[in-house]
C-alpha cells in the first residue's frame, strides 16, 4: 500500500535500519534476533503487567482494593502498588530452589524450561501487525497446535518427575483436561480454516479484510458460525490455559498445587510465566482467527497502526479471561469431562455444518430477506440441536436442597 | 436458557468492578496500620494487673500475691514470688504484694481463668494485641511493671465490666466498714457489761457467768 503512515511501517524501517547498520555476518540474522528479542521483551513485560492487572482486577471484581502497598524502591511513595511485579520477582528469585530427594533431577529441571520454551515458540506464527509476522508459515495453525500440545508433555513431566502423589494427580488431571479440550479447540478452528481456505495465519487475516455495507468489518466473529466458534474457542481456551473455572490441575483445596507442588523459586516462576504466555498465545490466536487479527474495527480508524489494534484486541480478550476467573467457581472432574465430550465437541461439529451451509448459501446475501434467511439457517443448525442437547443434559438438574445446613 | 446463569454472574462481578471505583462504601477492607476498627468491648487478649492509681502503681496494686491464679492457670504461664514485707492495700490493711509477677504470653491461652478465680479483682484481661517482637523469649515474657495498668485504663477498655467491679468493691468495702463498726459497738457494749458486772461482784455475791462466745450484734 502507498498511503501507509510512518508508524505503520515502523517495524519495517527499524529492521531495515539494523540490517544496514550491522556488518556482514550479523545483518542476515538480524531479523530473527529482532523477533526473538521483541517477543521476549514484549511478552515478558506483558507477563509482569498481567500478574499485577489480574490481582488488581480480581480485587475490584470482589470489592477489594487489591495489592496497593508496594512502594517505589528506596522511597515511601506507593503509587497504587504499581511496583508489585518487581517485589514479586525479587521475592521469587531469592527463594531457595528445592528439589525433592527422590525426584528425577533432570526431568524436574527440564519440565519448567521446556514448558516456557513451548509457550514461547507458539508466538512465532502470530501476525501482530501488518508488517510484524515473525515467521510466515503455510501451515501456521498446524504449527501452533503442535507447539501448544507439546506443553502437555512438559506438564506431565513435571508431575512425574516430582515423585509426589499430588503432583502426579495434578499432572494426570491436567493431561486429561488438556487432551479433552484440544478437540473442541481444534473443531472451533476448522470452520475458519475451511472458509479461509488456508492454514496460514496471514491468509486468515487477509480473509477477514473488507467491509460489509462500508462500515461493518468482515470479521469471522460477526458471522453465525464464527460467533459459535468463538464461544467454543473461548471455553476451550480457558481450559487449555488451566484457568478458573477449569483450574482443576492445580486446585489448591484438593491437591495442594498439582504439578507445581514440588517447585519453588525460579522454577515456579517459570511455570507461572508459561501459564500466562500460553494464555497470551491462545488469546492472540483467537484474535487472529475470529476478531480480524490486526484489522481496525472501522474504516475511519485505520490511521491507528495495526499493531495497536492487535494489542487492544489481545488485552480485551485477556480482560475477559480475568473477568471469567473472578466470576465462575471451579468445575468438578466429571462436569469438566462431560462439558468437553458431550457438549463442546457436538457444538464444534454442528458449527462445521453451519459453516458449510453459510458457504453454500453465499448467493442469498443479495437481498435483505435472503441475508436474514442465511443467518437463520446457519444459527438454526447449531442452536436447535444444542438447545435440545442441553435440555437432556440438564433434565435432572434442580436447585440443591440443604437438609442439614 | 443455557448459560444465563453464567451471564448473570458476569453481570454481578462487572457491577462490582465499576461500583468499587465509584462507591467507596463497597470497599470493605480496613487498611490496618493506618486505619483501625473499633475493638469490641468483649474482646480479650492477655491478662494485666490492676492498680487503683496509675501514678503510684506499685503502692496501689490490688494483687496480694495469694498465688491462686498461678495454681489455677491451665498452661502454667504465671510465675509469682511473694514479698517478704507487707504494704498497706486500698483499705489501709497491711498485705503481701508480688515481688515478681511474670506472665509468659507465648504460653498464655487467653482463657481468663485467672480473672475468674481472683478474689481481689486484681487481674483482668487486656486488649493490647500488637505485642509482636523479634525476641521470642524475653520479649514475650511480661514482668510486673509491664503488666500493671491503672483502673482508669480498665474503665477505658471494658467500661461495663469495670463499673460493675467498682460497684462490687465499694459495696464490699462498705459492708466491711459496717461490720467493723458493729463489731466495735458490740465490743464496747461487752466491755461496759463486764465493767458493770465487776462493780456488782464487788458489792454483791458473784452472779452466774454470762454464756461464753456470745455472738456479736449483727
Amino acid at each position: 500500500m502507498i498511503d501507509e503512515s510512518v508508524l505503520e511501517r515502523l517495524p519495517l524501517i527499524a529492521g531495515e535500519f539494523l540490517r544496514e547498520a550491522l556488518p556482514y555476518p550479523w545483518n542476515w540474522i538480524v531479523r530473527s534476533l529482532l523477533v526473538i528479542v521483541g517477543i521476549l521483551a514484549v511478552f515478558g513485560g506483558l507477563f509482569a503487567a498481567l500478574t499485577l492487572a489480574e490481582r488488581k482486577l480480581l480485587g475490584r471484581f470482589q470489592n477489594r482494593p487489591g495489592p496497593n502497598r508496594t512502594t517505589i524502591p528506596f522511597t515511601r511513595i506507593r503509587l497504587f502498588g504499581l511496583f508489585q511485579p518487581i517485589a514479586d520477582a525479587l521475592k521469587i528469585l531469592t527463594k531457595e530452589d528445592i528439589v525433592p530427594r527422590s525426584a528425577d533431577r533432570l526431568l524436574h529441571f527440564l519440565a519448567p524450561v521446556s514448558l516456557v520454551a513451548f509457550a514461547l515458540i507458539t508466538f512465532a506464527v502470530i501476525p501482530f501487525g501488518r508488517h510484524i509476522v515473525p515467521v510466515e508459515l503455510d501451515a501456521a495453525v498446524l504449527y501452533f497446535f503442535a507447539a501448544g500440545t507439546a506443553s502437555e508433555l512438559a506438564v506431565f513431566m513435571a508431575g512425574w518427575a516430582s515423585r509426589n502423589k499430588y503432583s502426579l494427580l495434578g499432572a494426570m488431571r491436567a493431561l486429561a483436561q488438556l487432551i479433552s479440550y484440544e478437540l473442541p479447540l481444534l473443531l472451533s478452528f476448522v470452520p475458519v480454516i475451511m472458509l479461509a481456505g488456508t492454514l496460514s495465519t496471514t491468509g486468515i487475516v487477509d480473509a477477514q479484510d473488507g467491509w460489509v455495507a462500508g462500515f461493518i468489518p468482515k470479521w469471522h466473529v460477526l458471522t453465525p458460525w464464527g460467533l459459535v466458534g468463538f464461544v467454543v474457542f473461548l471455553i476451550a481456551a480457558f481450559a487449555e490455559s488451566n484457568r478458573a473455572p477449569f483450574d482443576l490441575p492445580e486446585a489448591e483445596s484438593e491437591i495442594i498445587a498439582g504439578h507445581l507442588t514440588e517447585y519453588s523459586g525460579f522454577k515456579y516462576a517459570l511455570f507461572f510465566m508459561a501459564e500466562y504466555l500460553g494464555m497470551c498465545a491462545l488469546s492472540a490466536m483467537g484474535v487472529t482467527l475470529f476478531l480480524g487479527g490486526w484489522r481496525a474495527p472501522l474504516p475511519l480508524l485505520e490511521i491507528i497502526p495495526s499493531y495497536a489494534w492487535f494489542a487492544v484486541k489481545l488485552l480485551s480478550v485477556l480482560f475477559l479471561f480475568i473477568w471469567v476467573r473472578a466470576t465462575l467457581p471451579r468445575l468438578r472432574m466429571d462436569q469438566l469431562m462431560r462439558l468437553a465430550w458431550k457438549f463442546l465437541v457436538p457444538a464444534g461439529l454442528l458449527n462445521l455444518l453451519a459453516a458449510a451451509s453459510w458457504q453454500l448459501t453465499a448467493g442469498w446475501s443479495a437481498t435483505a430477506l435472503g441475508l436474514g434467511a442465511r443467518w437463520a439457517l446457519a444459527f438454526a443448525i447449531v442452536v436447535i440441536p444444542l438447545h435440545l442437547l442441553a435440555r437432556t443434559m440438564t433434565r435432572h438438574h434442580q436447585p440443591r436442597v440443604y437438609r442439614y445446613a | 436458557m443455557l448459560g444465563s446463569g453464567i451471564i448473570n454472574g458476569l453481570a454481578v462481578t462487572a457491577k462490582n468492578l465499576v461500583g468499587s471505583f465509584n462507591d467507596p462504601k463497597r470497599l470493605v477492607t480496613t487498611e490496618y496500620p493506618e486505619q483501625r476498627t473499633q475493638i469490641p468491648e468483649a474482646f480479650r487478649n492477655f491478662p494485666f494487673l490492676v492498680c487503683d492509681d496509675g501514678d503510684k502503681s506499685l503502692e496501689t496494686l490490688r494483687c496480694v500475691a495469694c498465688q491462686i491464679c498461678e495454681k489455677e492457670c491451665p498452661p502454667q504461664c504465671i510465675y509469682i514470688e511473694k514479698s517478704k514485707d507487707k504494704k498497706p492495700d486500698a483499705t489501709g490493711k497491711p498485705q503481701f504484694y508480688p515481688a515478681v509477677f511474670d506472665i509468659d504470653t507465648s504460653v498464655c491461652m487467653s482463657c481468663q481463668i485467672c480473672v475468674e478465680v481472683c478474689p481481689f479483682e486484681a487481674i483482668k484481661m487486656d486488649q493490647e494485641f500488637e505485642i509482636a517482637t523479634g525476641d521470642r523469649f524475653g520479649g514475650l515474657l511480661f514482668d510486673r511493671d509491664r503488666l500493671t495498668r491503672s483502673n482508669a485504663y480498665y474503665h477505658c477498655i471494658h467500661p461495663t465490666e469495670a463499673a460493675a467491679v467498682d460497684a462490687r468493691l465499694a459495696a464490699d468495702r462498705k459492708a466491711a466498714e459496717e461490720k467493723a463498726k458493729a463489731a466495735a459497738a458490740a465490743a464496747a457494749a461487752k466491755a461496759a457489761a463486764a465493767a458493770k458486772a465487776k462493780a456488782e461482784a464487788t458489792a454483791a455475791p458473784p452472779a452466774p457467768k454470762p454464756p461464753e462466745g456470745s455472738p456479736p450484734a449483727p
